[in-house]
């Protein structure tokens, strides 16, 4: 065989691993396309658009839908100026994806202490109790909430018939109710990569730590916590965004008297007619989960070159 | 390889080909939840041995957004009033000329030549009824024929109040308490219904449209709801009155219309000829509880609602307000009020 003709079936070989490659992923690809770039696109050709009369939209450019988010024309008399009311509805859910990060955190990080730590044949069940949740529809969940926590739920009857208390609780329908709400609905979220941490944890650095005289909170704020970090920083990126968008949680528990980021996009292909600015605030919620995702990878990198 | 690429190729396109096609002999009903009858549902499935699907929406509104969006699939709709007009000059319902159909002479010809629909040319009256507010008189005992009760609550009733989660009945209730015309783009009227709202959304505990389990539930003493929810609440909880408030309320009809280009039209126009069967209306009567515009259907209703203080209103009682759809800069500026009202 001749150098010419080596490097021919080289070129071949090369020509169809790369044909097999395209063909293995082609199907996702497409998929990707089709279902994930494919509506995003024409997400932001809307939120360029004039709203329709009726909802919908008609084909002429405008800006409006941006400039609505933080501006609006005087309710009353018609000069451009500074409104916090969409920027507030942003806020307010961010605070409880936030408060809800945190509250699964502080659950979730001795639940899944507490799995890592059993015999290795006991972890599946105590697994599969995180997970059993899952079979459950997401609707039918907070809704069974609902019944829990509400005037005549099962907490305050509990407790008034043990005379503990003399009149209900009004604990569903204020922000309390939307956060036990997102603290259930995403607990397990935050367990399953706080898991996955924890089990590879060596836990002969915890000896080591207490030999040399840590005490318990140092050994978990100098040792565990830092070696459980990817574990936590999954678990808080599982937590938030899903909890930044959720829908169900605050229109079932909330009581619908405040809008949440989800429900405030929503109406807008609802009642308020506006799909244009249903879309720019889609995609300015997108844009927020973008960014905490690159500040996750950020510190994803910073982790892998501090251990590479 | 390349027999790898067209089975991948054909796994892609495969994905595709699953769209649903309709089987002949079915009738996709997207009506608004818990407001179909089942009984009625069986007796048209076994008459024209066809399969009824059926789909639910919460507002006028997310009914339009989808039609809108296009390829529901949907066969029927049942739109309100103004929300007949607004299809109508949109295209998207279907010219199926019910007034020529067999049965169209059981239509209450006060039910005819109606605003949203003149002569019946695309749809035809499913329910009709009024938007008031429904009240527990063993918590609250004075008078309830009046708006105040929401706007200006009693010490019995601050915190246990729900309003309907829409922006046209909260902000017509509004502005009937205070006075002021419907669709309103006057500005600084709408300035004082703002504040009234904001003040008055202290005393209000929710803002849902699931009106009836609310009520029954025990979360709350006070609902704004419809005539028909308010019986069926008060079923539950008879110590529950509908109110007719003196400053007035809304009245609405449903009606049933074709979608343009449904996938089943002659099932689709069979069902609404089934529709004004006084038999078949009042199976829907029965169920739902409010009124239905077909001659000749009280003699199938249930007893209970002949003389039902949510249907019969009583002498002195205002009129029913039946509300026009608003010109867009007056959507606008309700928008405006009511992200300011939620914010």
């Amino acid at each position: 065989m001749s150098g010419a003709q080596l490097s021919a079936a080289h070129a071949e070989a090369g020509r169809r691993a790369r044909n097999a490659r395209l063909g293995l992923l082609g199907p996702a690809v497409l998929i990707i396309l089709l279902i994930s770039i494919l509506p995003l696109g024409i997400t932001v050709v809307y939120s360029f658009l004039t709203p329709g009369t009726y909802g919908g939209v008609t084909w002429e450019f405008s800006t409006a839908a941006y400039v609505q988010f933080l501006f609006e024309e005087d309710i009353f008399d018609g000069t451009l100026a500074f409104n916090p009311a969409y920027l507030q509805i942003f806020l307010r859910s961010i605070g409880l994806a936030f408060g809800a990060m945190i509250g699964t955190l502080i659950l979730g990080f001795p639940t899944a202490y507490f799995i890592a730590t059993k015999p290795r044949q006991q972890r599946t069940f105590w697994l599969f109790l995180i997970t059993l949740p899952f079979w459950t529809n997401i609707l039918i969940r907070t809704y069974a909430m609902l019944l829990i926590i509400r005037d005549e739920g099962f907490i305050n009857l509990t407790l008034m018939n043990l005379r503990i208390i003399n009149h209900p609780l009004s604990i569903l329908y204020t922000d309390t109710a939307v956060f036990i709400g997102l603290i259930y609905t995403y607990l397990p979220f935050m367990v399953l990569p706080l898991y996955a941490s924890l089990e590879k944890l060596d836990f002969r650095l915890v000896e080591a730590g207490y030999d040399l005289y840590a005490s318990r909170w140092k050994v978990l704020s100098h040792v565990i916590a830092p070696l459980a970090k990817p574990g936590i920083i999954a678990g808080c990126v599982l937590v938030f965004i899903p909890g930044l968008g959720a829908y169900i949680t605050p229109e079932l528990l909330g009581g619908g008297k405040k809008l949440m980021i989800g429900n405030m996009i929503a109406i807008q292909f609802g009642s308020s007619r506006n799909w244009p600015f249903g879309s720019a605030a889609a995609l300015i919620l997108m844009a927020l989960v973008v960014i905490v995702l690159l500040v996750y990878a950020r510190a994803a990198g910073r982790e892998a070159k501090a251990h590479g | 390889m390349k027999p790898t690429i067209r089975i991948a190729a054909a796994a892609s396109a495969f994905a595709f080909v699953a769209v649903a096609a309709n089987a002949e002999g079915e009738l996709n009903i997207y009506n608004w939840g818990n407001y179909t009858s089942p009984e009625m549902i069986e007796k048209f499935e076994a008459e024209n041995d066809v399969t009824v699907n059926l789909d639910g929406y919460d507002s006028n509104e997310t009914m339009l957004a989808k039609v809108q969006a296009g390829n529901t699939g949907y066969d029927i709709v049942v739109p309100g009033d103004y929300m007949i007009k607004v299809m109508i000059e949109q295209d998207l319902l279907e010219e199926v000329k019910p007034n020529e159909m067999e049965n169209f002479g059981n239509v209450d010809p006060d039910w005819v030549d109606v605003w949203w629909d003149p002569g019946r040319n695309y749809s035809i009256p499913y329910q009709w009824g009024t938007t008031s507010f429904t009240v527990d008189t063993e918590v609250y005992g004075g008078d309830i024929d009046t708006l105040a009760l929401m706007f200006d609550a009693p010490d019995e009733l601050k915190g246990r109040i729900n309003m309907l989660n829409d922006m046209n009945d909260v902000i017509n209730a509004g502005l009937r308490y205070l006075g002021y015309g419907r669709c309103n783009g006057n500005e600084d009227e709408m300035r004082e219904v703002l504040e009234l709202l904001l003040a008055a959304k202290e005393d209000w505990r929710t803002m849902d449209y699931s009106t009836i389990e609310k009520l029954t539930s025990g979360d709350v003493d006070l609902s704004q709801t419809w005539n028909g929810a308010a019986m069926r609440a008060r079923a539950q909880r008879p110590t529950l009155k509908y109110a007719y408030p003196k400053e007035g309320f809304t009245g609405w009809m449903d009606n049933v219309a074709v979608l343009k280009g449904a996938p089943n039209l002659e099932n689709a126009k069979l069902f609404i000829n089934f529709m004004m069967d006084p038999e078949n209306a009042a199976m829907t009567s029965n169920f739902a509880r409010y009124a239905n515009g077909i001659t000749g259907s009280e003699e199938f209703m249930d007893a209970e609602m002949l003389d039902a203080p949510e249907i019969v209103m009583p002498d002195g009682a205002p009129t029913p307000d039946f509300v026009t759809p608003c010109p867009q800069e007056v959507v606008d500026l309700y928008n405006r009020v009511w992200t300011r009202l939620k914010q």
